[in-house]
C-alpha cells in the first residue's frame, strides 16, 4: 500500500471541476484508491465520495492506493494535486 | 409597479418581458414491483440515456459556453456513474420491490441532504446538480423528452433556480436577463450570467405566477432591483442608461488604445475628472490619458475634522502610483459655498458663492494649506502630481500661494524629505481671472476652465434656481469668447489651457474647443471616449 499526503492550496478547495479530473484520473488505474480527511475516508474514484469530504483550502488530504499499479498511481496522483489543487 | 431586491450578479441594465420557467413538476410515486429485476434493466436504460444526453450537452456546450462552464456536464455524467449512488437506487429497487422512480427519488433526497447540510457555501450550491441529475434520470423513465421551451422573444427567464441542464438550453440569444429566487452568487446562473456578460439577480423574493409572468419589467443590476411593470419615469431613466451601456461598450472596444488625434493631425488630451480615489478604475477603464481634476474636497468633507497630512499623503500617494507616470492634476481645497465642513467653522454667509471659500480659505489659514501642499509635494516623489489653485482673481493671490509653496518646499528640504517636480496651475472660473489671464499666464504652467463657476459669475445666473432656465444658455457666446481668449494667453506664455468644468464634456462643442485650440478637456470617465469618437472624425482646417 503506498500513501501520501497532500495540503489543498486552491482557494476554493477540491470542488467539482478538479474533483472531475481526479476521477478521470484515477479510473485508469487498478489499484483500490481512497481518499481521507480527518478520519472520514472515501473511495477516491467516486464523484459523491470525494466531494462528500468538502475539502477546503488548508485542509490536509491523505491519499492511499492499494494494488497492482500502486507505485505509479501514487506518483500520478502526486502529480496531479501539485498541479491542480 | 412592484419592485423586488436581489443580490445582483452584474451591473448593467436589462428590459424586456417576464418569462416564468416552470420545472415539469414530476411527481413520484410509490409503486411495487413484481419483476424486480425488469424494474433494474429500466432504471440502467434511463441512466444510459441521461448520461448520453449529458454528453450531447458537454459537446454542444464546449463551443457555446467554452471548457470551464461545460464541465459540470462531464461531473453529471459522473455523477450519475457514482458507485454509491448507483448502488443506493438499486438496493432500494431490489430490497423493497419498488418502482425506479421511487428509487430515484428516495436517493436523490438522502443526497441532496448531504450537501445541503455542508457548511461550506460552495458545497451546499452542489445539491443543486444532485437535484438535476435525478430529474433527469426521472424525465428519462417517463419516457419524455427534455428540455425548455422555445422562446419566441427575448425575455428575462424568471425562476426558482435553474439546473446547468436547463441554462444550457437556452436560446442564448433570447436570455435579456436571469432573476431566480433561489441560489447564491456561487450558483450556476450567477456564473452563467457573468460568462454570458448579462444582468442577474440572485435571491430575488418574487412570485412565480401570473402577477409578473409576461409583464414587461426593468433590471437596474446597479441597484439590485427588478420592477414589474415599471413607470413611464423609471423606464425612460433605465433605458437611457441602457442606451448610454450599449454606447460605451462599443466605443470600448473599438476606440481603447487609441491616441486623440484628429484628421488632420491635432492632438488634444484628453484627461479624467474625479472625485474620489475609488473612481480610478473607471479612470484606467475609460483609457484616460491621466487625471484632470482630482478634487480633494472629499477627503475634507467626509472628515469630523482636518484631514492631517498623513492621511492626505497617503492618498494622494496611491493616486499617483496607479496612474503610473500619467499625470494626476490635484486641485487643493474647494470648500465652501455649497460644500461645506462643520468643522471649518466658516460664518453663515448671505451669498457663500461669493464668498470665503476655496483658496480664499486657504490664504486666510496658511496653516491648512501649508498642511495640504506638503502632502502634495510629498506624494509628487511618486509619481507626475500637479496641483491646482481654485477661485483665483489676481496675480497676487498666485505670488502669495508661491511664497508658500516656496515655504514648504524649504521645510522639505531641510528635513530631507524628497518630493518631484510639480507643475502649478490655476482654475480660471471668474470673470476677473479671464481679463487677467495674459498677466496670470506668465506666473503659473498650466491653466484649467471651470466653465461651471465661470458661467455662473459671467451670466449672473444662479443653477440652483430653477426659474432662472429660460434666461439660461450654457452655449453663450460670451463664455466661448472667454474661453477664446484664455486659451490665446495661454499660448502666448508659452503654457497650456484645458477645460475642466461640464462644458467639456458637452459633445456638441468639442470641434469648437479643436479650433479654438484648447490642449486638454478633462471631463468625467465616462465621457471620455464619445469625446475621442467626436476628435478621431474631425478635420481642424475644414471647420
Amino acid at each position: 500500500m503506498k500513501e501520501l499526503k497532500y495540503t489543498i492550496t486552491d482557494p476554493e478547495g477540491i470542488h467539482a471541476r478538479p474533483a472531475g479530473e481526479l476521477i478521470k484520473l484515477l479510473k485508469e488505474f487498478e489499484s483500490a484508491i481512497t481518499i481521507a480527511k480527518d478520519g472520514k475516508s472515501a473511495d477516491a474514484k467516486r464523484i459523491f465520495g470525494v466531494m462528500g469530504l468538502a475539502v477546503k483550502q488548508g485542509q490536509e488530504i491523505t491519499m492511499t492506493a492499494q494494488g497492482a499499479d500502486e507505485e505509479i498511481a501514487i506518483q500520478k496522483i502526486e502529480a496531479f494535486l501539485k498541479e491542480n489543487l | 409597479m412592484l419592485t423586488f431586491q436581489g443580490k445582483s450578479v452584474i451591473n448593467g441594465v436589462a428590459i424586456g418581458k417576464l418569462f416564468v420557467y416552470k420545472k415539469g413538476e414530476q411527481q413520484v410515486k410509490r409503486a411495487r414491483v413484481e419483476d424486480t429485476e425488469s424494474e433494474l434493466a429500466r432504471f440502467r436504460r434511463a441512466q444510459q440515456e441521461a448520461i448520453k444526453q449529458l454528453q450531447d450537452l458537454y459537446e454542444t456546450s464546449v463551443k457555446s459556453i467554452g471548457e470551464a462552464s461545460a464541465a459540470i456536464f462531464e461531473i453529471h455524467q459522473m455523477m450519475l456513474q457514482d458507485d454509491g449512488f448507483v448502488e443506493a437506487i438499486e438496493n432500494i429497487i431490489r430490497t423493497q420491490s419498488v418502482n425506479a422512480e421511487y428509487a430515484v427519488a428516495a436517493t436523490s433526497d438522502n443526497f441532496y441532504k448531504m450537501f445541503s447540510d455542508m457548511e461550506d457555501d460552495y458545497m451546499r450550491e452542489r445539491a443543486a446538480d444532485v437535484k438535476d441529475i435525478s430529474e433527469r434520470l426521472l424525465t428519462a423513465l417517463s419516457g419524455r423528452s427534455a428540455g425548455m421551451e422555445k422562446l419566441s422573444e427575448p425575455v428575462i427567464i424568471v425562476a426558482d433556480d435553474l439546473a446547468p441542464s436547463e441554462t444550457v438550453q437556452l436560446d442564448k440569444d433570447k436570455v435579456l436577463a436571469f432573476v431566480t429566487v433561489h441560489g447564491s452568487l456561487n450558483s450556476h446562473t450567477a456564473i452563467l450570467a457573468k460568462t454570458m456578460n448579462i444582468p442577474a439577480l440572485i435571491g430575488t423574493p418574487i412570485p412565480l405566477d401570473d402577477t409578473v409572468d409576461g409583464k414587461p419589467a426593468i433590471i437596474d443590476g446597479a441597484k439590485g432591483i427588478l420592477y414589474v411593470e415599471p413607470e413611464e419615469k423609471i423606464l425612460a431613466q433605465m433605458q437611457e442608461r441602457k442606451r448610454a451601456e450599449e454606447e460605451q461598450k462599443e466605443l470600448l472596444l473599438t476606440l481603447r488604445g487609441k491616441e486623440n488625434i484628429t484628421l488632420d493631425g491635432r492632438r488634444i488630451k484628453l484627461y479624467a475628472n474625479i472625485g474620489n480615489s475609488k473612481d480610478l478604475a473607471m479612470v484606467l477603464q475609460n483609457d484616460a490619458g491621466g487625471i484632470g481634476l482630482f478634487r480633494s474636497e472629499f477627503l475634507y468633507l467626509e472628515k469630523e475634522d482636518y484631514p492631517t497630512e498623513e492621511e492626505q499623503f497617503s492618498v494622494y500617494k496611491t493616486v499617483a502610483e496607479t496612474m503610473a507616470g500619467k499625470k494626476v492634476i490635484i486641485r487643493t481645497l474647494d470648500i465652501g459655498a455649497d460644500k461645506q465642513a462643520d468643522y471649518f467653522k466658516l460664518a453663515h454667509e448671505e451669498n457663500p458663492a461669493m464668498g470665503l471659500r476655496a483658496i480664499r480659505i486657504c490664504l486666510t489659514r496658511p496653516e491648512v494649506f501649508k498642511t495640504q501642499l506638503r502632502a502634495l509635494f510629498r506624494a509628487s516623489a511618486y509619481g507626475n502630481i500637479a496641483i491646482m489653485y481654485p477661485m483665483i482673481i489676481s496675480v497676487d493671490e498666485v505670488r502669495r500661494i508661491k511664497e508658500m509653496v516656496a515655504e514648504v518646499k524649504k521645510e522639505l528640504e531641510e528635513q530631507h524629505i524628497e518630493y518631484g517636480e510639480v507643475e502649478q496651475g490655476i482654475m480660471i472660473e471668474t470673470p476677473a481671472a479671464v481679463m487677467m489671464s495674459d498677466e496670470l499666464a506668465k506666473e503659473v504652467d498650466f491653466f484649467s476652465i471651470g466653465t461651471n463657476d465661470l458661467t455662473q459669475y459671467t451670466l449672473a445666473i444662479d443653477r440652483q434656481n430653477p426659474e432662472l432656465d429660460a434666461f439660461y444658455d450654457a452655449h453663450h457666446p460670451a463664455i466661448l469668447r472667454m474661453i477664446k481668449t484664455v486659451v490665446d494667453n495661454a499660448h502666448k506664455a508659452g503654457i497650456w489651457a484645458g477645460i475642466c468644468g461640464e462644458l467639456g464634456a458637452d459633445t456638441s462643442l468639442t470641434q469648437d474647443f479643436l479650433k479654438m485650440g484648447v490642449d486638454e478637456l478633462s471631463v468625467s470617465p465616462g465621457r471620455i471616449l464619445p469625446i475621442r469618437k467626436i476628435v478621431l472624425e474631425t478635420n481642424v482646417n475644414a471647420l
